[in-house]
């Protein structure tokens, strides 16, 4: 039964991974680049939410909305000010610049918020679900969770491909020069895309402090870039790919504290990305990209 | 495929040489056989052959799009042959890296430059020495007299290097704030520094006005004749390539349509039609 | 042959002058009585972070790969170095010669680790680099704090999530490594600068250095001229390694207790924040700036404001610092505010140089 359990807590916090994946995988595969700050947009999103359901008196879902419309506001802001200056500068500065965004975004929330570990109440309250007799309880966030990923996935899917904006993020990921020339607005396609994705983010954060209650102004950064590992784990750019790897590393940590050893949960989820990357680095689902000399 | 890998150390098929009637001996600096590469199932190269001898001076030639620096990206190795063999003065290869072919005697120039910017002229030189003139790390970091013999030698190879364009006073520039003729001299310096066999220059005189091709050209001729080496050129100026070139291959399509001397080329219907055709309706 | 002196001599020159000119007016000012208690604690530190911050230049400035991982490296070398002085303990009674050996070791641990890690890693590039490197560090630290180590006459006994071992107890597991005795000295803070700054400079210019700096500025031509991009980029990450692990091992021996938790990936960022301040490749940079922002807090100490949100000011000036030297934006709106400032003298010469910093006099067309 603890099998059965394990697997559904790893499903659980991999469509977590899957949501913020979803995010780190769209901005690479347009920007290119690694946006290193996304995880700490995940904590914003937390503490509105926290604030909105706790002091503001708003209902859970509303929090919900209002914390995805800041994220997203948040997204476009960091993207037009320290980003898009950035364009055509190497992989080494736009990375030093999103890590210095990271660590503005978790001071400041520092600043604002304090040190002191916020109790995130759960905005999912419909009780558990308790099956063979009590011995297996599935509870009421990791089914919510779940479900978001799949709606978000069949959402994202549908809007890559069916729609006029879903097409220009396409065509920028495969040729942002070519894209310019064929009248698609490419800044105006990247920020819609950090929009996307920071609103994905809010939307995480809340449902990882749903179901592991600690809010803090660094909770965002290991599961930011853990969710990198999913993205590159699933093929960078690809969204089925964020989602698959997403989620068995979800599983993978959580078989990995259970049955191997709780303090290197961490140290496993490092090594599987290592060995992704050493061995197939363009992941599961991803495509090979050659230079041009 | 793997039947051609075998046939080492052979005499070429006087078919391949650009000029048949040429004698190339029997070990050619460059002899490269059914040579094809595809990408994405797409032929870009496809049953290249091409023999240069101990100082040849060869054209490539064709329109764009045509393969030509495909097959330079293929003999140095930065793409891997899909088919074919490549011997470089009779050793093969297959199994080699960009940095071993180097080393067995291919040195290149970019067609977009690809110096080390940041650098000084005669540091860009020295990167071109790097494996002629060697001492370990350790003896760099400690000082040893290794250190300083060598790059005392370093410095001297450097200079009289630059000094075949006349660039040695210009040893202290950065490379990146050269104006652009020197800095394609510059990249054919650094290629040289590194003593090859057979040199293969992309697109040479690109961006050099006419009193400085014609200057490029004398110098192509003065680096064969002084260092007794073959030199292979990708351009698209006819002025340079009838004018320099003993024979000449035209490529288009990833193939090889014609080769000769820049007379039989230049009357050539095939290659008029492919390719000077075009060009001189453009003119 | 008449040749003016070079501009790196130059460099190197002021770079060992700036080390031993501070060196001197601290230790007279240490003589003099003049320094406080709690700036003397900040010393050792310094130079600490001076060693690591010129260590990660070399990765990043001269072999331009980003490495997060630079604090695993430190934490190797802290854990093998305390250990070393731990076991030296009454078999060598002069405590520089037992720091020095706990140096050296420490090196030697780091390094290893460096060639483990370098090894596989370095065929990546750019972004996976970086985020392999930090997984690296991340893993480095999730081992160690699993580790356990006690002596008895037996010698060593090494335990891997099991405390149970005989005799005295060196390495905790989470509780980290307990030093009896701390050995670290300001004295020997600064031998270990100049050591660094030797290994550095002199490695940086020679045909070595050269090497590393072609692989950055252009991989592709470098390899054409036959230069290993995999012998190079290791070894700056290997001699970066070891210098970490060096620095690890003196901040071990400055402290009571060493603890991986310490390593965590925000001391790499922090060092990465140091060499970005102090200008990318450029090694007294470096210096000046882990030098200063490690004793800043101490010395604005009459403002608990700049404590308490340092690392909100780093951040944002590290933002501001990468936009301002790579956007070319952002270079732009530079050149126009100082053509706007100096419209009387030669304002478009300016705004031109502006655009293009690298650009020198010389080299015109013939």
């Amino acid at each position: 039964m603890s099998f059965l359990s394990n697997l559904i807590n790893g499903i659980s916090l991999g469509s977590i991974y899957a949501i913020i994946a979803l995010g780190y995988t769209m901005v690479y595969g347009i920007a290119k680049m690694l946006n290193f700050a996304h995880g700490d947009v995940i904590m914003v999103g937390a503490y509105i939410s926290f604030y909105a359901t706790q002091h503001w008196g708003l209902t859970p879902l509303l929090s919900v909305v209002v914390a995805m419309a800041v994220c997203t506001v948040l997204g476009i802001v960091i993207e037009k000010l320290a980003y898009k200056p950035l364009r055509s500068a190497t992989s080494l500065a736009v990375l030093i610049t999103a890590i210095g965004v990271s660590y503005l975004l978790q001071n400041l929330a520092l600043l604002i918020w304090g040190s002191n570990p916020k109790n995130f109440v759960s905005i999912v309250q419909l009780g558990k679900i308790s099956l063979f007799n009590g011995e297996l309880i599935i509870s009421d966030v990791a089914i919510v969770t779940v479900l978001c990923c799949i709606v978000i996935m069949v959402a994202l899917t549908w809007f890559t491909s069916k729609t006029k904006m879903g097409r220009a993020m396409r065509a920028v990921s495969e040729d942002k020069g070519a894209a310019q020339l064929m009248g698609v607005n490419v800044n105006q396609t990247i920020s819609v895309t950090f929009a996307i994705g920071s609103a994905l983010a809010a939307v995480a954060g809340i449902l990882l402090c749903s179901s592991s209650p600690v809010l803090m102004p660094t909770t965002g950064s290991m599961p930011g870039i853990k969710a990198f590992t999913a993205a590159v784990f699933g093929g960078i750019g690809s969204l089925p790919g964020a989602m698959l790897g997403g989620i068995l590393l979800g599983v993978i940590e959580i078989f990995g504290k259970s049955y191997i050893s709780t303090d290197l949960g961490d140290a496993i989820v490092f090594a599987i990305l290592i060995i992704i990357l050493l061995v197939k680095p363009t992941g599961l689902l991803g495509k090979k990209v050659n230079e041009k000399v | 495929m793997s039947e051609n890998r075998k046939r080492t150390n052979m005499v070429p098929f006087p078919s391949d040489a650009i000029i048949p009637e040429r004698d190339l001996g029997t070990r050619p600096v460059l002899d490269a056989r059914h040579l094809g590469v595809e990408f994405g199932g797409l032929k870009a190269v496809d049953d290249f052959n091409m023999i240069i001898g101990r100082t040849e001076i060869a054209g490539l030639i064709g329109p764009n799009g045509a393969g030509k620096t495909t097959i330079f990206n293929l003999i140095t190795k930065v793409y891997q042959p899909t088919t074919g063999t490549i011997l470089i003065d009779g050793k093969d290869t297959h199994n080699m890296n960009t940095i071993q072919v180097n080393r067995a005697g291919i040195a290149r120039t970019f067609q977009n430059i690809r110096l080390f910017d940041k650098m000084s002229v005669e540091d860009n030189v020295k990167i071109g020495l790097h494996n002629r003139m060697r001492y370990s790390a350790a003896s760099g970091v400690l000082r040893l007299p290794n250190y300083w013999k060598k790059e005392k030698l370093m410095h001297e190879k450097a200079l009289e290097l630059l000094s075949i364009f006349d660039m040695q006073d210009m040893a202290d520039v950065t490379a990146g704030s050269l104006p652009y003729g020197a800095q394609r001299r510059l990249e054919i310096v650094r290629a040289l520094a590194t003593d090859p066999k057979l040199l293969l220059l992309d697109e040479p005189a690109a961006g050099m006005n006419p009193h400085e091709t014609e200057e490029l050209m004398e110098n192509i001729i003065k680096i064969r004749d002084t260092f007794q080496i073959a030199i292979m050129l990708i351009e698209h100026d006819m002025n340079l390539v009838m004018g320099i070139c003993e024979g000449i291959a035209v490529l288009n399509y990833g193939s090889i349509i014609a080769k000769g001397t820049p007379e039989q080329i230049q009357s050539n219907p095939l290659v008029i039609e492919a390719y000077l055709g075009k060009q001189k309706e453009a003119k | 042959m008449k040749r003016k002196i070079s501009k790196t001599f130059l460099n190197n020159a002021f770079t060992y002058l700036l080390v031993i000119v501070a060196f001197v007016v601290i230790m007279t000012m240490q003589n003099a009585g003049k320094l406080t208690f709690s700036f003397k604690n900040q010393l050792v530190p310094a130079c600490v972070f001076i060693v690591m911050a010129v260590s990660l230049n070399l990765v990043v400035g001269i072999s331009g790969e980003l490495s997060l991982g630079h604090a695993g490296f430190m934490c190797v070398g802290a854990f093998s170095g305390s250990i070393t002085i731990a076991v030296l303990n009454g078999v060598v009674t002069d405590p520089t010669l037992r720091l020095v050996i706990g140096l050296i070791v420490g090196a030697a641990f780091a390094a290893l680790t460096g060639v483990i890690v370098g090894v596989p890693v370095l065929r990546l590039r750019g972004d996976y680099l970086a985020i392999v490197t930090l997984a690296f560090g991340e893993i480095i630290r999730n081992i160690l704090n699993c580790l356990y180590v006690s002596l008895d006459e037996a010698g060593l006994h090494f335990g891997f999530n099991n405390p149970a071992l005989p005799g005295k107890m060196i390495v905790n597991g989470p509780m980290g490594v307990k030093n009896d005795a701390k050995l670290a000295t300001f004295v020997m803070g600064f031998a270990l600068v100049l050591f660094t700054l030797i290994v550095v400079l002199n490695l940086i210019n020679s045909r070595s250095g050269r090497a590393m700096m072609a692989l950055r500025d252009n991989r592709i031509a470098a390899e054409s001229v036959g230069i290993s991009a995999t012998k190079y980029k290791l070894m700056a990450f290997v001699v970066s390694a070891a210098l970490a692990g060096m620095a690890g091992a003196l901040y071990g021996a400055n402290i009571g207790t060493v603890t991986s938790k310490e390593f965590i990936f925000d001391k790499s960022i922090l060092v990465l924040v140091y060499v970005v301040f102090g200008g990318i490749g450029n090694i007294w940079g470096s210096i000046i700036s882990a030098a200063l922002l490690t004793t800043l807090p101490e010395l604005l100490r009459s403002f608990p404001e700049f404590k308490e949100n340092r690392m909100l000011i780093f951040a944002i000036v590290l933002i501001l610092v990468m936009l301002i030297t790579n956007s070319s934006m952002v270079k732009g709106w530079i050149a126009r505010i100082k053509a706007l400032f100096s419209k009387k003298e030669e304002a478009p010469k300016e705004a031109a140089a502006a655009e293009e910093p690298e650009t020198e006099e010389g080299g015109t067309e013939e």
